[in-house]
């Protein structure tokens, strides 16, 4: 059955009704967060924000919002849950992952409140695929407190320069080092694995770089195995904010076209690992 | 016993290969018996194969060119060996530009079935390759275990969706949970269903249409049971075994359809121009 004749009467009893003509556009960009089974969804009049986190240090978040959705309608001003990110990637990747070009899975999400699963109805080629997720209580988001007034250091580069590095990270090394300066070396990534240490620069002149604002000398370390699966959404971004704040706490922010050629947003925000000696 | 084949005409080695490939992908050992006018590959159900039987037939005119065979004896003319069809296929693939594949019954250290071809080369010597592929020969008194299976007495007959399009929603279910029910309905309809305690997924294909052999198929020509076409009927199966069958097809069938017997057992037919193929997955409660 069409997605499109889905009786008027049936979206009454749903809070949250979101549709896409491509569910790659939603699928693509929960992959640049999953890290973690769970994650916490949560949908007002601006759109959907998907929330990831790990051991209270790490969260990341992916926006998309309403106007990348052929329709979305939302009946409270705050609609959230959480769900197994898993299970819903695996849904909405039902007809397999890679499909012809041209052809693409349509996709209706419908919610009906607390306590209920969260409905979705693929259909690609005349087949429809429909799936009940549980949801669950949502947890609330933890709040990094990370506001612009604290920034101290901010650049933005393009990814294919950061993407390069990120892939070629010792991964022996426990900590990313980020060191960010008005003067040099102006923006280092550095790595200490069982290889030796290995720096990357990037120069503040570099046509890579798009914008380059930093106050005063910091060096901030973080755990690796946090920040790792945050290559998944530099793959898939062509720009990336890197910004720290007085306490150290670091913000990235990705710039991501969906299919469409669409801007949704993801960010990763990390705490400093305790265990550094301050230089 | 004998038996010598001779392949000549390179399409028939191509098919041959890909039929070879084909049961290899779905089981690690099988029965072939050779008749003499055709090679059977067979699976029976046994637990250690969680049940699944398997019976593929291949019209040996199809495929060789020359075909001599002496059974065990004149009544039971036929050679049966238990083999390891990933062997016989990978031998198969070394020879696929040969001018002539021989496959030949030897007994070497063990019984073999030989497959020894002439390979071109840039200078005027040909390359001559022999693969010796082990095999074991069924003795006699096991025949009736490798018997044709007989058509179930189903309750729904529907021929399947394209066969990549189910193999891509199983592959992904099978992701979600360990089973799987299929139903499917006189109407041409179908739905692949799992559901755990976390998701429940369903895909509806429609359309499908059933094929012409009627809604009964019992053979003592008993009332035909007019089954409610929109009522459907279901078997419970390990995933994993739908997603062996589904992995295992490299080519299109001309025709590919399914028998459920209810809660009983699920039975996949492929027709290909050159050979069938039938699987028998039981179901689980």
């Amino acid at each position: 059955m069409p997605l499109s004749t889905q009786s008027q009467g049936d979206d009454e009893q749903y809070v949250l009704v979101a549709n896409l003509d491509n569910a790659r556009n939603l699928s693509n960009i929960l992959k640049a967060i999953t890290f973690k089974d769970h994650a916490i969804f949560t949908a007002t009049t601006n759109g959907l924000k998907v929330t990831v986190e790990d051991s209270k240090c790490l969260q990341a978040n992916a926006f998309i919002q309403a106007e990348i959705f052929q329709e979305f309608t939302i009946r409270e001003d705050l609609v959230a849950f959480q769900i197994n990110l898993t299970v819903l990637l695996d849904c909405l990747n039902i007809f397999g992952g890679t499909t012809t070009p041209g052809v693409s899975t349509a996709l209706r999400m419908c919610y009906k409140g607390y306590g209920y699963p969260l409905t979705l109805f693929l259909e690609e080629g005349g087949v429809v695929t429909v799936c009940k997720i549980n949801t669950q209580e949502p947890e609330e988001p933890i709040d990094f407190e990370f506001c612009s007034t604290n920034v101290t250091n901010k650049v933005i580069l393009q990814s294919e320069s950061l993407k390069e590095a990120f892939s070629e990270l010792d991964m022996t090394s426990e900590v990313l080092q980020i060191t960010m300066s008005p003067s040099q070396p102006y923006f280092r990534l550095s790595t200490f694995g069982n290889a030796g240490n290995a720096h990357y620069d990037y120069s503040k002149d570099s046509d890579m770089m798009e914008l380059f604002k930093c106050t005063e000398t910091q060096t901030n370390r973080y755990k690796m195995s946090l920040l790792k699966p945050s290559t998944k959404a530099l793959a898939l971004s062509c720009k990336v904010s890197v910004r720290t704040d007085n306490r150290g706490f670091l913000s990235l922010q990705y710039l991501v076209r969906n299919d469409d050629g669409q801007i949704c947003f993801v960010e990763y925000y990390c705490c400093p690992d305790e265990e550094v000696e301050e230089n | 016993m004998k038996f010598r084949g001779k392949i000549i005409d390179i399409a028939c080695l191509n098919h041959f290969t890909r039929v070879v490939t084909t049961i290899s992908k779905l089981t690690k050992m099988c029965v072939l018996r050779l008749t003499p006018d055709n090679l059977f590959f067979v699976l029976s159900g046994k637990v250690a194969n969680g049940g699944v039987s398997m019976w593929c037939e291949l019209s040996q005119a199809n495929f060789f060119d020359e075909y001599q065979m002496e059974g065990v004896s004149s009544e039971d003319n036929e050679i049966c060996l238990e083999v390891t069809p990933e062997n016989l296929s990978r031998a198969l693939k070394t020879v696929q530009n040969a001018k002539a594949v021989k496959v030949k019954l030897t007994k070497k250290h063990c019984p073999c079935l030989t497959i020894a071809a002439e390979l071109p080369t840039l200078s005027s010597v040909s390359r001559v390759v022999t693969h010796d592929v082990p095999v074991d020969v069924i003795p006699r008194r096991l025949w009736h275990e490798f018997k044709e299976p007989s058509m179930p007495d189903f309750d729904v007959s529907i021929y399947l969706p394209p066969l990549k399009t189910m193999k891509n929603i199983v592959d992904r279910m099978k992701n979600l949970s360990n089973f799987l029910v299929i139903e499917a309905n006189l109407n041409g309809e179908m739905n692949l269903k799992i559901e755990t305690d976390l998701v429940s997924v369903t895909t509806h294909f429609r359309d499908l249409g059933n094929p012409p052999w009627g809604d009964d198929a019992s053979q003592d020509g008993g009332p035909s049971q007019s089954r409610d076409p929109e009522s459907m009927v279901e078997a419970r199966v390990d995933i994993r075994r739908l997603q062996q069958f589904l992995v295992g097809q490299q080519v299109n069938p001309s025709k590919a359809m399914c028998n459920i017997v209810h809660q009983s057992v699920l039975h996949l037919i492929l027709l290909h121009e050159d050979m069938s193929l039938q699987y028998f997955i039981p179901a689980v409660a």
